[in-house]
């Protein structure tokens, strides 16, 4: 009787050896983390007032602002080609489509479901505002639009607005306008887009 | 005088070791099995969390993109938790008096932190690092499961250091297109080991299996 039981105890016992958690809950600070050190209960500390910006403030040049000398950049300054334009294809889809749509016409998911319904990209106004413009609606949001400026980083903000004007291109562009060694592409292509159609 | 013990208690005697052993390994074994089971790991069980966030809702029904919400899964190792500026993006106009929603609005005023429940835990002597996976072909539902299905969510992996080892070691089994990372609904070609074997070529991924490229 004795035995048996301590047959049970022992291996039950052993069991509890790893029972202390230490080196799975580490005294340190992690991303997000919950403190109960600091009154707002946060790890993230807040940057101290008077803290002097190195290397990665530059927010007040052009190429940040969308803006030079109080006008807005007639010109994207980065270069525009294919990659930039399939970067901005991608963090438009992410980050804009949800209102603005996948062709940019305002009619996405979001919209549909309650927000305020964002223009239509194609539009003589919002055809002819300035590179700079948009990338400021993006930064600084427009509107009942919020900001995007923490969501999307400064290169991605441009090559949206790349994109953006790509998108506006396409809607009224003829097949002349396609490079020639494009065209047979494009029309094997064309079969109707649920969603595009207008 | 007579025998105290009758002939068969030899036998006995023996079973009665034997049976010992047997029951010290079986409650050992027990022991582990509930250790890495399911329910210990917290695995397949929706978190409460102080907004019943659904994942269902926003990914599978609005389409919205992982990252929209989750920016840094690309850049850092921690897949951050959406600042309550970005719930407010829409939800300042949607669902804007919903009583379900004062946290978040509530967040928003004060400043104070939401504080969710964290639902994907790994120890703390685990180094784990996003954006390495996602730019390597490792896709989201991989290790969260079909997140556009869960109204709430949950653990969908079992987060054992085995698991975690299954793919670092066969990493041809899991690995996807880049531009299919992070698509919900992506499935694996029929002849997937062959062409995951291409993928681990073509996107340099290396077997890594040493100590500490999780523990450092």
């Amino acid at each position: 009787m004795r035995i048996s039981s301590l047959a049970i105890a022992v291996p039950l016992l052993l069991l509890t050896v790893s029972c202390r958690q230490d080196m799975q809950d580490q005294p340190k600070y992690k991303p997000l983390g919950a403190n109960r050190f600091f009154a707002d209960g946060r790890d993230a500390r807040p940057i101290p007032a008077g803290t002097i910006a190195r290397d990665e403030l530059n927010d007040t040049d052009s190429f940040h602002t969308g803006e030079a000398n109080g006008t807005f950049l007639d010109t994207i300054p980065l270069k525009v080609d294919s990659k930039l334009l399939h970067r901005g294809q991608e963090r438009f889809d992410i980050y804009c489509s949800p209102c603005h749509g996948r062709t940019g016409d305002g009619n996405g998911m979001v919209a549909q479901r309650g927000v305020k319904i964002p223009a239509d990209f194609h539009t003589d106004r919002l055809r002819e505002v300035p590179p700079g413009y948009i990338y400021k609606v993006i930064k600084n949001g427009y509107g009942a639009m919020g900001d995007y400026g923490d969501q999307i980083p400064v290169n991605d903000r441009w090559a949206i607005v790349a994109y953006v004007r790509a998108l506006q291109l396409s809607r009224d562009a003829t097949l002349d306008e396609v490079p020639p060694d494009q065209r047979s592409q494009l029309s094997e292509e064309r079969q109707p887009q649920p969603g595009a159609a207008r | 005088m007579s025998q105290y013990f009758s002939r068969g208690a030899n036998s006995i005697a023996r079973i009665t070791i034997f049976a010992l052993v047997v029951a010290l390994c079986s409650v050992l074994w027990l022991g582990y099995l509930i250790v890495r089971s399911p329910y210990e790991m917290m695995q397949n069980e929706p978190r409460e969390q102080p907004v019943p966030f659904s994942h269902e809702h926003h990914v599978g029904g609005l389409g919205i993109d992982c990252r929209y919400c989750h920016t840094t899964v690309e850049d850092s190792s921690f897949a951050n938790i959406p600042a309550t500026k970005i719930c407010m993006n829409c939800h300042s106009q949607m669902w804007a008096t919903s009583p379900m929603l004062e946290p978040v609005r509530e967040s928003y005023r004060t400043g104070k932190s939401i504080e969710w429940t964290r639902v994907n835990d790994l120890p703390e002597f685990v180094y784990f690092d996003h954006s390495i996976h996602v730019h390597h072909g490792i896709g989201c539902t991989t290790c969260h499961g079909r997140v556009d299905k869960m109204p709430l969510t949950w653990q969908a992996a079992p987060l054992t250091m085995e698991w975690c080892l299954n793919c670092h070691r066969h990493p041809e089994r899991y690995v996807r297109p880049l531009d299919q990372v992070f698509s919900m609904d992506y499935a694996p070609p029929p002849d997937q080991i062959a062409f995951g074997k291409r993928l681990v070529r073509e996107y340099h991924i290396q077997s890594l299996t040493s100590c500490s490229t999780c523990h450092r």
